[in-house]
């Protein structure tokens, strides 16, 4: 493999342009003639437009146009879509409300855009925006879920009678059913996934160029999949045709899932680019990613699960409410159907399940996916059960999970996903040694005898990634395929650049990509550049999001150096005047095996563009590409195992340890692997202790600065242990299953189980903040 | 942030004949509050004047009785000055706790009492100290210099030049950390006097800002122990309510806090 190929922790080489401030973000992008887009954004969560008078901000100083939702309509721009369609247990489709770019008539979350001011300046436009009178007539608000469904609710969309999107099922109710009459015993749980802000580091941007005479659109944009952003615009938005239109996402500070979809400003900025004719900027601040970034999570749901005299489940059954927002964001339909309920199944044998998922409207920012999506909510909810049940059945939570481990593979569940491997005695022995298991209750006595709460939480994960075998997933409503494209370049001398749908905002792909050919070909990654982020660069490609881009994306850049090997090997074998089957790669040199013969790799790349002794028949160059489609998704799991000191005077928690043992499958460079794992927890503590966006009964964002919106900072968290147990993925060909979510996906039932532990109360809410655990605990 | 003229004033007097020629001047001092209302719109000063530069408002002295920290003395300064980790100690720990280490170097004792935020650190301090406030007109003991939310006794135009803290027998602060702004979401700061007087003051937890604790006092009067507190209660009427805490959460904390702040002193 060398010091630079697969397994080798090499430091990242895009790190040297961020940590010098020389990365290039599309606010730090500035275009001859720009101008500065401000958005005027409702102060209520629901109300009608009655009127919008631009005629004063218009004479502002500055002012090149002030454009509203009427003026959308009128040019026929298209609603925002969301691209995946759910049917409901009766039948009947999904019941999706128009979303315009800009409302024309009716606002339903607060920080909706109803108008856009474009100047000469940001300040102008500020400026220009607070001469722009808007007369709302404030309607009655649903700010969450009991609201929405409650009888006589205001209706926010005539297409969803009773605020319900769609009530759709999965798995053999009959079947579960019969399971829970069965039953020796049951055990049930009330679970509230809180809401959940992104908060990326770099807030959302956009600046759109037209060109007139060309007719061609050009739009910087924080995205984490650039293609797909072209496709959706052109293909329903009506404002550019796809060739028409250049996308490029250059370096984007996060995304954690919200800019992966396609958002009104953006829109906004193309369509008004053309309008006024001239390039227009628009950068959101702190407090607008707060109100209109998508939220993630918000679920309220009502769990059982039912097992035999021997302690062995027999049953589960789920029914889980889902706030989705004021709009159906891109893809935010599937987050709680088939990125959640098909995961239900756990690590666990579970003979039969049972989820119905509900969907409502409330008037509050949309929410879509964010950092695992769906499938943390269903980690909580099994991994909650699995602790509750050892507390009633008075078993040890360890045990209580052995006993109900799959061991056999491949595995099927009763809710679509065949796991394909993995090994959940080895990762929750891992854990348990590292956390010394054994040791905890003489732990606990001491701390009892000091006036202390200790408790302790296992939380055993399973995620599905590597997202996704197009025409799986095309079954099930999704509107896109899941492939990943890649096209492999070798130089005249022999340098390397590959082109990549794949979209790195911070997940390292300049580093891993190219450990890929420093291991396949024995080059130093120097020799290797990773494009990515443009459309009119890289060929069409689906993004980064789903832990895919090793698992998808990585793969189909094997497929396309696998085909830039057969045909280097042809050139070398001509010009060596070998079998090409003798030919093997070396240090970047091309050898005829058992003989001193060979020709490095820049001259095997000349030889291909000079094209003066090629075989015959054969086309010049050194380039080939290739589409990877994946046969299944891929199992990342773990086993995460956190134990916690409480204060019973003033109920904070404080990390005693948090160990983690997860399956990534190959790992491509475990420093990189260990910060994702890293990020990721801090992000699942995040919600289970401190992460909270809550509205109030208007449908106010409380939260809606750093101020009350509590993000962990370091002190936060504790020194985490993290360590690997490996089953290699037999799906792809490097064996990688993808670690970007799994720490985000495990770590909140790991706390909240350690805390319950702790405090002799299961009845404890998310975020698990002083004040709700000193209640707890006090009664 | 709308125009406004800044101004860089190198004397107490001349910040003040500044104020009095603006039409809606503003004192600047660590920046904290105003800079960002500025920045949202929320605030347009015609005129900003920076207290932060005049040298006569900077500095901490120390004598026998008395510690003295004048108003534009950042956290941190506070913080590490040995005069008042030999004194006060209690005050140089509350300044480790304000905030992190880019709001210490920024903000000043000055600017924080000014603003009179409920949920401040230093008011508990100067209310339990019994500190006085001095300005360029006059001298205003803690306990009528606090009145309610975001509210004090400074004439408009008036500016703080120094606090002048007595030196107590033994005082200590404990704060329970607001998990978001980290500020208190309840702090509690108690002082035994050299004359056996007994002071305790929490922030964070009334509606109407820093606050006495009769109850506490004559408590640790009679026994200056975190245990004299046990049987103490204290009622979650016009105690703040909010996601972060409820009322009787809060009341729970200021008993808990004195208790923790009795131990610090020692």
């Amino acid at each position: 493999m060398g010091v630079e190929g697969i397994g080798a922790s090499v430091v990242r080489k895009e790190d040297r342009r961020f940590i010098t401030g020389k990365g290039r973000y599309v606010d730090d992008i500035k275009l001859v003639g720009m101008t500065h887009a401000h958005f005027i954004r409702s102060p209520h969560a629901h109300a009608k437009i009655k009127s919008i008078d631009t005629s004063e901000a218009m004479k502002m100083p500055g002012v090149v146009g002030v454009l509203t939702g009427q003026q959308l309509v009128d040019d026929k721009i298209g609603n925002l879509i969301c691209g995946w369609a759910i049917t409901s247990k009766d039948g009947t489709g999904m019941k999706m409300g128009a979303w315009p770019a800009m409302a024309p008539e009716t606002v339903r979350f607060v920080g909706q855009a109803v108008a856009v001011v474009i100047a000469e300046t940001k300040n102008q436009a500020r400026d220009a925006a607070e001469a722009v009178v808007v007369n709302y007539e404030e309607l009655p608000a649903v700010p969450d879920i009991r609201a929405a469904i409650a009888p006589g609710a205001p209706q926010l969309h005539p297409e969803a009678p009773g605020n319900v999107i769609y009530d759709w099922t999965i798995g053999d109710e009959g079947a579960t059913d019969a399971a829970f009459k069965a039953a020796a015993n049951v055990v049930s749980l009330d679970i509230t996934n809180n809401r959940l802000v992104p908060n990326a580091m770099e807030p959302r941007a956009a600046i759109a160029e037209y060109n007139e005479p060309e007719e061609h659109f050009t739009l910087y944009t924080t995205s984490q999949n650039p293609h797909v952003a072209r496709l959706v615009l052109s293909a329903f938005y009506n404002i550019a045709q796809e060739h028409k239109l250049r996308v490029v996402a250059p370096d984007v500070g996060g995304g954690f899932g919200s800019k992966i979809f396609i958002y009104p400003e953006e829109m906004v900025a193309l369509w008004a680019s053309k309008k006024v004719g001239r390039p227009v900027k628009w950068t959101g601040d702190r407090t607008e990613a707060f109100l209109t970034d998508a939220h993630g999570r918000d679920h309220l749901t009502k769990a059982e699960m039912a097992f035999d005299k021997d302690n062995k489940i027999t049953g589960l059954r789920v029914k889980t409410y889902a706030n989705l927002g004021g709009y159906m964001s891109l893809f935010s339909s599937s987050v709680p159907t088939y990125l959640y309920a098909t995961l239900l199944s756990g690590q666990y044998n579970i003979p039969n399940i049972f989820a119905e998922v509900i969907s409502v409207y409330t008037n509050t920012v949309p929410v879509d996916a964010y950092r695992g999506a769906g499938r943390p909510e269903a980690s909580f909810v099994v991994e909650r059960l699995m602790e509750t049940a050892a507390r009633q059945l008075k078993v040890d939570p360890a045990e209580l999970r052995k006993k109900n481990f799959i061991t056999q593979f491949p595995h099927q569940t009763p809710v679509i996903m065949a796991y394909d491997i993995g090994d959940f005695h080895a990762s929750l022995d891992a854990a348990m040694k590292a956390i010394d298991y054994a040791g905890f209750p003489a732990r606990k006595a001491k701390a009892k005898s000091e006036g202390k709460l200790r408790g302790i939480g296992i939380s055993c994960y399973i995620e599905a990634c590597g997202i996704a075998p197009s025409k799986a997933v095309g079954s099930l409503g999704a509107g896109v395929g899941l492939w990943e494209s890649a096209e492999v370049r070798v130089n005249p001398v022999g340098t390397i650049e590959i082109l990549t749908g794949s979209h790195s905002h911070g997940q390292g792909h300049e580093t891993t990509f190219c450990q890929l050919i420093a291991d396949r070909l024995g080059v130093p990654i120097s020799q290797v550049s990773i494009v990515h982020g443009d459309t009119d660069k890289v060929q069409f490609g689906m993004g980064t999001y789903g832990s895919r881009s090793a698992a998808v994306g990585l793969t189909a850049i094997l497929k396309a150096m696998e085909k830039v090997e057969a045909k280097a090997k042809k050139i070398a074998a001509h010009q060596l005047e070998a079998s090409e089957n003798d030919i093997v790669i070396e240090n970047g040199e091309f050898k005829v095996a058992g003989t001193d013969k060979s020709l490095a790799l820049p001259m095997v790349a000349l030889a291909a563009y000079t094209a003066h002794n090629l075989p015959d028949g054969m086309e010049p160059g050194l380039k080939e590409g290739a589409f990877y489609d994946p046969t299944n998704f891929t199992f990342p799991a773990g086993a995460y195992i956190c134990e916690m000191e409480v204060d019973a005077g003033t109920g904070k928690s404080t990390f005693v340890n948090f160990v983690a043992a997860d399956d990534f499958g190959r790992l491509i460079n475990p420093m990189i692997v260990e910060g994702q794992v890293h990020g990721g927890l801090a992000q699942g503590i995040g919600q289970a202790l401190l992460e909270n966006a809550a509205y109030d009964a208007s449908g106010q964002l409380l939260t809606a600065s750093f101020m009350d919106y509590a993000m962990p900072r370091a002190d936060d968290l504790p020194s985490f242990k993290l360590s690997h147990t490996t089953t290699l993925c037999p799906g792809n060909p490097l064996g990688v299953k993808g670690c970007g979510e799994a720490g985000a996906i495990g770590a909140s039932a790991a706390v909240i189980n350690a805390i319950t532990d702790a405090i002799g109360n299961n009845k404890l809410e998310m975020p698990a903040t002083p004040d709700r655990v000193w209640h707890a605990i006090h009664g | 942030m709308y125009q406004t003229t800044y101004h860089r004033p190198s004397s107490v007097d001349e910040a003040a004949s500044l104020f009095a020629k603006g039409s809606d001047a503003k004192y600047l001092a660590g920046g904290h509050t105003l800079i960002p209302v500025m920045k949202q719109r929320l605030a347009a000063p015609s005129d900003v004047i920076d207290l932060g530069k005049i040298k006569e408002l900077v500095g901490i002295e120390a004598s026998a009785d008395t510690l003295t920290i004048k108003a534009a003395t950042t956290y941190y300064d506070i913080m590490q000055n040995a005069d008042v980790k030999k004194s006060i100690p209690a005050i140089s720990y509350l300044t480790s706790m304000l905030g992190d280490p880019a709001v210490r170097h920024r903000g000043t004792i000055g600017g924080s009492i000014a603003n009179n935020d409920p949920a401040a650190d230093f008011p508990a301090a100067l209310v339990s100290l019994d500190a006085t406030v001095k300005t360029n007109k006059r001298s205003i003991a803690a306990d009528d210099f606090f009145k309610g939310l975001f509210t004090t006794a400074l004439e408009d135009g008036e500016i703080i030049t120094a606090i002048a803290f007595p030196i107590p027998a033994k005082a200590g602060y404990a704060k329970m950390r607001h998990p978001a702004s980290r500020f208190a979401l309840t702090g509690v700061f108690v002082t035994q006097t050299k004359t056996g007087d007994v002071r305790v003051a929490a922030t964070g937890a009334s509606q109407d800002g820093v606050m006495r604790v009769p109850a506490i006092e004559a408590a640790l009067k009679a026994n200056w122990s975190a245990g004299a507190i046990d049987g103490v209660t204290i009622s979650a009427d016009g105690m703040i309510s909010d996601i972060h805490g409820t009322s009787d959460y809060r009341a729970n904390l200021v008993k808990v806090m004195a208790q923790r702040a009795v131990d610090a002193a020692g």
